[in-house]
């Protein structure tokens, strides 16, 4: 009886200790401005607004003010980091690093500089900045300079604004309304993207909440993607179909046009 | 207008394409060249995947010479039996292309490859015509100078396998067609090219086809290596962006009505030596991309390491 409450105990514990300390019991309430995002013909990028309110049961506490950090994260794969060096006087790949997992996209919204509004050990248990929404194990094993392809990689998407870190962006009402925008790019991948709320005091995280939004290709785009992948052979006589229609109309009605 | 792209994943002018679709078109109807070697590296700089680009260049390819081939049937400057022996070696290089391709795709040296090749070829071939049809210009100057005889024999017509070539007066071995086809077939699945940029100087100085039915047959055999390739891109790869492609070809044969318009008021020569400077212009813009520091020494392609 006693071993069976111990394991009991055992299986309680972990669980217990991830639960933030929350002594002021300040929650979350939080809604995205769409929870759908089609990719028509005409996508030129979309803009999603995250909203909410912290509900508490008491005055708001003193001591350290309330921040709020708003993630968004696109889905994620393996990725190789090529680097070009001069060989026979040619630039050429040469070195590669396989990360084993990193996010398409991915977006940081705080209401003050993340370095204040989260601490380095809260950081590496939500993995909230870009380097620790990047799973890089085992890297230092292929290159010397592993870590110089992964400042690389992050460098790179944030240029594409594929990585966007935009601190004190989040606005912040009383310590109670928030709002963050987001813009995403025209270059999405589709799939489910993430999205994570974090309020946090002295560096703590003291509640947070995740939603969902789906980026589908849709219409037209959807019809030519799922042709493309469900029936190569078809879409391939397809898109030929077409251009030998378009290159005999063409001339078609240039002979038209000379009589 | 801006434009989703539905296998390339991203958004792109619309006019932008339909004006590189148009200049690639007059290119195609004035040389008998696909224009592939030049759309392929644009599309590259417009930040299309390079597979994306090989393969929806070779679509576009498909449909300028559909264009043009139905311009010179009228002018009944195709010869079908050299086109078809053409053809025959151009479905096994582009076969063989299809698979480097792809190898060299997992090895992260295909850029580098697809890069090499259009210095070489492109560098070679137009450093050969503008040679030649500089001296051709030179020698129709001056009436005086010799004329170079019409026929001459090669240790190409020593070979096996002779065929009657009547379109084009020719009595040779098929061998030298098959394998010019088959090289330019290669080239065409490696470099998302028609690879008429080899195909017409081939015919030209290797077979010794008169120029009248050079550009028509050499669009006749380009026609079919690319829709053979343009399938196996589609069918291995999933590579062909059929928005993109009929963006592209909307410019492109409106452009090649008018290039092969052009064409016929120029002289071979004149036609010739302005290819010729256009084909090592392209050349030198690639190898300079080679030989320069680049601005960005690193690059990220999805997947593992093989």
């Amino acid at each position: 009886m006693i071993r069976i409450l111990l394991c009991l105990l055992a299986l309680a514990l972990p669980t217990s200790a991830q639960e933030a300390p929350n002594p002021t019991g300040e929650t979350i309430v939080a809604g995205l401005s769409q929870n759908l995002i089609a990719i028509t013909t005409n996508f030129t990028g979309s803009e999603i607004l995250i909203y909410g309110a912290v509900r508490r049961e008491q005055p708001i506490p003193g001591g350290a003010p309330l921040e709020v950090i708003a993630t968004v994260q696109g889905p994620s794969g393996p990725l190789t980091v090529r680097r070009k060096e001069r060989k026979f006087g040619i630039w050429m790949n040469t070195d590669a690093v396989t990360i084993s997992r990193a996010p398409t996209f991915y977006a940081i919204a705080s209401s003050a500089p993340l370095s204040e509004a989260l601490s380095e050990t809260e950081n590496l248990r939500h993995e909230v900045t870009i380097p620790s929404a990047i799973r890089a194990v085992g890297i230092s094993a292929e290159a010397e300079d592993a870590p110089v392809f992964l400042d690389a990689l992050i460098r790179l998407r944030r240029e594409q604004n594929n990585y966007v870190l935009s601190e004190k962006t989040v606005k912040l009402l009383e310590s109670t309304l928030f709002r963050a925008d987001v813009a995403l790019p025209a270059n999405l991948t589709e799939g489910e993207y993430r999205v994570r709320l974090f309020i946090t005091r002295d560096g703590v995280v003291i509640d947070k909440h995740e939603e969902i939004i789906s980026v589908n290709k849709d219409g037209l785009e959807r019809w030519i993607y799922n042709l493309a992948h469900e029936q190569p052979l078809i879409y391939g006589l397809l898109s030929l179909l077409l251009a030998v229609a378009a290159g005999w109309g063409a001339s078609a009605a240039f002979g038209l046009l000379r009589r | 207008m801006q434009l989703y792209l539905p296998i390339a994943e991203l958004s792109v002018n619309a006019f932008a394409l339909l004006g590189l679709g148009g200049i690639v078109g007059i290119l195609s109807g004035m040389f008998g060249v696909g224009g592939g070697f030049i759309i392929t590296p644009l599309l590259f700089f417009m930040g299309i995947p390079p597979a994306v680009a090989v393969a929806t260049g070779a679509n576009l390819v498909v449909a300028s010479s559909v264009s043009g081939v139905l311009a010179q049937l009228k002018r009944k400057a195709v010869d079908f039996r050299m086109g078809l022996v053409l053809l025959a070696g151009g479905l096994i290089g582009s076969a063989i292309g299809i698979w480097v391709f792809a190898w060299l795709t997992t090895l992260g040296q295909i850029d580098l490859f697809v890069q090499l090749s259009y210095v070489l070829f492109l560098g070679l071939v137009g450093a050969m015509m503008f040679k030649e049809s500089l001296g051709a210009l030179l020698r129709a100057r001056k009436p005086g100078a010799p004329i170079r005889r019409a026929h001459v024999h090669y240790a190409v017509h020593k070979l096996p396998l002779k065929m009657k070539f009547r379109a084009s007066g020719l009595y040779i071995s098929v061998i030298p067609p098959m394998l010019a086809g088959a090289s330019v077939g290669f080239l065409s699945a490696i470099m998302g090219v028609g690879g008429g940029f080899i195909m017409v100087p081939a015919m030209i100085y290797l077979l010794g086809m008169p120029t009248k039915v050079v550009v028509g047959t050499s669009l006749f055999q380009i026609l079919f290596v690319t829709a053979f390739t343009t399938v196996m891109h589609a069918v291995t790869s999933q590579t062909v962006d059929m928005v993109l492609a009929l963006l592209l070809i909307i410019g492109g044969v409106i452009g090649a009505q008018i290039g092969s318009k052009i064409g016929v008021k120029l002289r071979a020569e004149q036609l010739r030596i302005l290819l010729a400077l256009m084909v090592l212009a392209v050349c030198l813009r690639i190898a300079l991309g080679l030989l320069l520091t680049p601005d960005e020494l690193y690059s990220i392609a999805p997947g593992r390491l093989p």
